[in-house]
């Protein structure tokens, strides 16, 4: 577990951090270090420089927006799943967060970093999407806003240029009657691990019928993506336990599902769809 | 509990606080200065001619010191094994490579991150070949695994001893139980599949060589220390003086550590070459394809039985993967599982396992070693059997196993001479402790609710502790590694002129706790408390020649040495003692640091005696100077624990994911020298077969190529995914050593992953599910549950 040579540095400040990333179009930046680092031990990845950022000040909090809440680059797995603020208006990614590796990878690792790394079968990004969540970029130029729905572009690729920093993931606040929820099934069985399938789902539920809804499903594709079939066949319907289960057959509707070591074609598109009704279930059931 | 401890009960692990505060000294701890680093070039093709190997950009590299291939070290020789029977692995291959990792060249830099820089600039052309990697192809021999070599190393076949017309007689036999109108035939192909193990420490290797005196210092995370003095004196032409093997903390090794390696043989090599210190630490997703893997089987059993429980006959036939090589054990880990083919039951039992070469890493002892593998077949058939005709799971087994009476003197119907036994006993405690009719109940009520709860029962018989000294004859010897042969043990006990006593030992533990255990056998043998007692291990410059620590053995023989060494010490301190207090020898007792007349208030301190016994002219006549004694033992047999295993799970259908609720555990291992350390034995025992059955699979493609080779997709087991294990014992002491003792590393292993598989099983009867292979993760239990209802 040798890495290649790389460059190292800390920077203090986000300026100085997109600088470095300016000038060095090789550099990768550092969050949590829960994934990078072992890519880089196993030379899957070999970047010239790692551009550290945690020592930036001001990227470690949860702040309160007033319409939505902000979760800053260096915020962790842990502190999300805690959070109240994200309990309220994003059930769907503190639950994910708190189901993410084990203790010391959430102690380590950032929501931020999560979505960054895209991986097939990760769950906070599902969470993100289902949240309509916005992901705020930064770079020398300045700062972009890019929509959830339009971040996770392929397989652990994520629409970040290389000289930009994900400083925030923005989450609008929950109005009445909308309650998310996630479910998976962990590669160690229950919730433990990455996801063999694992489905996030946000409701809003007005005068006894389901009037929005988003879902997203992970660990069947090569990305973590929205279920829109399932959403679709949501909106309108009364919610009812026939009319969840009759959506959540489309859970994996246009998706290229994949086989991998821990579940045939047959199987994840079955998960999905079973979490995709469990997730959906216990959204209506918060949202009242 | 209802246990007993010869030694005084519970005892905490006097190394615990240097492990757990991160204070204990692992090989790669060790610091020389002017420390060189290896790296090693490995195949990434399972099967492949080596068409070219250019070293030459490598060697180029600053910092880079050597770059080493087939050409200078072939003169070495192969890899030596104990069991030589096979291919044995070259320890630089550049002619045809025969396995995904196979080390091809041998990088040596001053640092290791110039190691591995310079190992990926070595240019290695490959042809491809064709590879083998299912056993059912290989024992066609469709592909050889070595040119002009049939595939099939061995078979096993059993009972032991039986000749061609016992063996016919035999299969005559259960043809004809067949036959009968009320005969039940069960049969069942399962596949025990490949495990990685995955110490805590992986593999470490450091040696230096010190021209200036000729000699070697190795540092190595090994669990055969004097083997591996031996081997390194016998490549380079050393003496077993020359060679020092020093395993300090070694991190764990379930067997893994039970070979030399070649690495450690091209490490040395290099040190002598270089004149300076070389070391290696295997990375992990290194030690995925170059450390001994274990199981592999895939094999058909069937029990023949009437429909009130009585079996009649009992056969196993399949094929068990060896890799590519042999190493140390490889084809005798099936023969192990034949010791145990016939369990802890009485009917007749035919049993073939052909063993073949596969394009992969070898395989060899893990664990258990070819009894888990055994008990699980035996195990997993007497229960579909139960289940087929109906009956209790408990009362099938009570029905057939060999009777209490039977013992001291019983031969299991594999032909092997057993010590003691009470099975019944054993498993009517299990079935009291777990509450078994109640437990049976609540999984009815769930049923009822529509729920899949499952209760799995097992038991199991287990052969360690080897001895018999005289299982050389079976083939098995040490003479390779220039060790004696037999497997006994060896101890050395001495008292130091203070008062306190060192003993040394042959051990090679890798976690078991010789460090408190042995110092209790001491301690209470001497009456002096343990801390005053220093235990040496894994140094074989201070410890007598011994084979190590492996087959959970350690306490059955090298601790039955450390008894009888210390009673040779207390015999002596008795005379001196008598002598300084003008009393009998025989009314001389020790306790508390002290020898004390019995019945007196007169005494005289271990420190008084041992300054007494380092005055010769202070002693009495005739008795020697110096206060020390040697032992070595040797067994007369294996010992031969046994236990009965319970699982309750509950299976959710629409996911297959598996949850275990609840795991009792009921072992014998005869007496118990120190309860905590036997319950935590069992406790990693049966952490490792829950692992088997529901997590770990060392998954190869068509190509060789290992799937699950870094800990990302080979899912090991955590405390987390655990329950609390409920843990009691009977005690059914063993005859054939001085403590009564039996193993008790490896039993647990043995007695869990049929377990929880007879226990998903049964949670799935309703669906009408009869067998899954393992690993039960919810792929494979959803589609058996799929494919049932279809
Ligand atoms: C043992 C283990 C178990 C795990 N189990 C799970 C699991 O069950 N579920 C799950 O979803 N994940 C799991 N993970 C992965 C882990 O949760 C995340 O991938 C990881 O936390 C990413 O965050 P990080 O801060 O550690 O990112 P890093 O490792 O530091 O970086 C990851 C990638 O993102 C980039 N990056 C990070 N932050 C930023 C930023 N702010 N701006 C731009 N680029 C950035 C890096 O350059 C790099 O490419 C596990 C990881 C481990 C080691």
């Amino acid at each position: 577990m040798y890495p290649r040579q790389f460059d190292y540095v800390a920077p203090s400040s986000l300026e100085e951090a997109l600088a470095a990333l300016d000038a060095n179009p090789g550099a990768k930046v550092l969050a949590g270090g829960m994934s990078l680092l072992p890519m880089m031990k196993m030379r899957l990845l070999s970047p010239e420089m790692v551009v550290d950022i945690g020592r930036i000040g001001g990227l470690g909090d949860i702040t309160d927006n007033g319409d939505s809440i902000s979760i800053g680059a260096l915020v962790t797995h842990t502190e999300v799943s805690a959070s109240g603020l994200v309990q309220e208006h994003g059930a769907a990614l503190a639950t994910a967060a708190s189901w993410t590796g084990d203790r010391q990878v959430r102690n380590r690792g950032t929501c931020c970093g999560s979505m960054v790394h895209a991986d097939v079968a990760a769950d906070q990004p599902v969470a993100a999407l289902a949240l309509g969540a916005t992901m705020v970029a930064a770079s020398s130029g300045g700062t972009r806003e890019i929509a959830a729905a339009d971040f996770f572009v392929d397989t652990m690729m994520s629409a970040l240029e290389p000289n930009e920093i994900l400083t925030e993931v923005r989450i609008p606040k929950a109005g009445p009657g909308t309650a998310s929820a996630y479910d998976k099934l962990g590669r160690r069985g229950g919730h433990t691990d990455y996801a063999v399938a694992g489905v996030a789902a946000s409701v809003t539920r007005s005068n006894g019928s389901i009037s929005a809804a988003t879902v997203a499903v992970t660990g069947v594709g090569n990305r973590p993506v929205l279920a829109a079939g399932v959403a679709d066949a949501l909106v309108g319907s009364d919610g009812s336990d026939a009319a969840v289960e009759a959506a959540a057959a489309h859970a994996t509707d246009g998706i290229d599902v994949l086989e991998d070591l821990y579940g045939s074609v047959g199987y994840k598109t079955h998960l999905a769809q079973v979490f995709a009704a469990r997730a959906v279930k216990a959204a209506l059931s918060a949202a009242g | 509990m209802s246990s007993t401890s010869v030694l005084g009960g519970v005892v905490r692990r006097r190394e615990d606080p240097a492990l757990i505060q991160g204070r204990g000294r692992y090989t790669d701890d060790v610091k020389l200065a002017g420390t060189a680093h290896v790296a090693f070039v490995r195949s990434p093709y399972a099967h492949a001619q080596v068409s070219s190997v250019d070293t030459s950009a490598a060697a180029a590299m600053e910092g880079v010191l050597a770059v080493y291939t087939a050409a200078d070290t072939d003169h070495l020789g192969p890899l030596i094994a104990q069991v030589p029977v096979g291919a044995l692995r070259p320890l630089l291959n550049s002619g045809t490579v025969k396995h995904v990792g196979e080390a091809v060249a041998m990088v040596v830099a001053e640092d290791p991150y110039v190691a591995k820089d310079a190992a990926d600039a070595v240019d290695v052309d490959y042809e491809p070949l064709p590879a083998v990697v299912d056993l059912k192809q290989s024992l066609s021999d469709e592909v050889p695994v070595h040119e002009g070599a049939s595939n099939t190393l061995i078979s096993w076949v059993g009972p032991f001893g039986a000749d061609e017309a016992a063996l016919a007689e035999l299969q005559e036999g259960i043809e004809a139980a067949k036959q009968r109108d009320d005969a039940v035939v069960v049969s069942q192909e399962m596949i025990n599949q490949r495990l990685i193990p995955v110490p805590i420490e992986p593999r470490s290797v450091m040696a230096d060589y010190q021209a200036g005196y000729d000699r070697f210092d190795i540092y190595s995370s090994t669990q055969i220390p004097s083997a591996l003095a031996g081997a390194i004196g016998k490549y380079f032409g050393m003496s077993m003086n020359q060679v020092t093997v020093k395993a300090m903390e070694v991190g764990g090794g379930f067997g893994c550590k039970l070979n030399v390696y070649n690495d450690e043989v091209l490490v040395a090599f290099a040190s002598r070459q270089l004149g300076c210190p070389v070391k290696w630490t295997e990375t992990r997703r290194e030690a995925a394809n170059s450390t001994i893997q274990g199981r592999g089987w895939v094999a058909t059993a069937t029990v023949t039985g009437t429909e009130d429980g009585e079996i009649l006959g009992f056969e196993l036939e399949g094929i068990a993967d060896m890799g590519a090589y042999s190493q140390n054990f490889t084809v005798a880990i099936p023969f192990l599982g034949l010791f145990v083919g016939s369990g802890q039951y009485s009917f007749p039992t035919y049993w073939k396992m052909d063993c073949v070469t596969t394009h992969t890493m070898t395989t060899d002892a893990y664990r258990g070693a070819g009894r888990p593998e055994a008990a699980y077949y035996l195990e997993r058939i007497v229960d579909m059997y139960a289940r087929r005709i109906g009956m209790d799971p408990a009362e099938v087994r009570r029905k057939n196993y060999i009777s209490a009476d039977d013992f001291p003197g019983a031969v299991s119907p594999m032909g092997f001479p057993m010590d003691t036994g009470d099975y019944a006993t054993n498993l009517d405690a299990a079935l009291e402790t777990a509450g078994w009719s109640d437990l049976l109940a609540e999984r009815d009520a769930a049923r009822a609710e529509g729920r899949y709860v499952g209760v799995g029962l097992a038991t199991y018989v287990e052969v360690c502790g080897f001895g018999p000294s005289g299982l050389v004859d079976l083939g098995f010897s040490w003479a390779e590694y220039q060790m004696p042969s037999a497997f006994n043990g060896s101890s050395l006990v001495r008292v130091h002129p203070d008062g306190s006593a060192t003993v040394s030992i042959g051990t090679g533990p890798s976690g078991q706790g010789h460090q408190t255990t042995w110092a209790q056998i001491v301690g209470d043998g001497l009456g002096l408390d343990v801390e005053r007692i220093r235990v040496i291990h894994g140094d074989t410059e201070e410890a007598p020649p011994s084979i190590g620590t492996f087959g959970s053995r350690s306490a059955a023989v090298d601790g039955a040495a450390c008894y009888e060494a210390t009673g040779k010490v207390r015999a002596k301190a008795a005379r001196i003692a008598a002598h300084l207090l003008e009393a009998s020898e025989e009314d001389i007792e020790f306790a508390d640091g002290a020898a004390q007349v019995v019945g007196t208030d007169s005494s005289v301190s271990w420190g008084e005696i041992a300054a007494c016994a380092y005055q010769p002219h202070r002693l009495p006549e005739g008795l020697e100077g110096g206060l020390e004694a040697h032992a070595i033992f040797s067994p007369g047999n294996a010992t031969w624990p046994f236990g009965t295993h319970i699982a309750v799970v509950e299976v959710d259908p629409d996911t297959g994911d598996v949850d275990l609720l609840r795991y009792i555990g009921m072992d014998d291992c005869g007496n118990v020298i120190s309860p905590m350390i036997v319950d935590g034995q069992i406790h990693g025992g049966i952490a490792q077969g829950i692992g088997q059955a529901m997590f770990e699979d060392a998954v190869y493609g068509a190509d060789g190529n290992l799937l699950s080779g870094s800990l990302v997709d080979y899912i090991l087991p955590t405390a987390a995914d655990l329950p609390s294990f409920e843990l009691d014992r009977t005690v059914t002491p063993s005859d054939i050593n001085p403590l009564g003792v039996k193993g008790i590393g490896e039993a647990g292993t043995i007695g869990s992953a049929h377990t929880v598989v007879n226990a998903v099983v049964d949670a799935l009867e309703p669906l009408g599910v009869t067998h899954i292979d393992m690993p039960l993760r919810p792929r494979r239990v959803w589609q058996a549950i799929q494919d049932a209802r279809a």
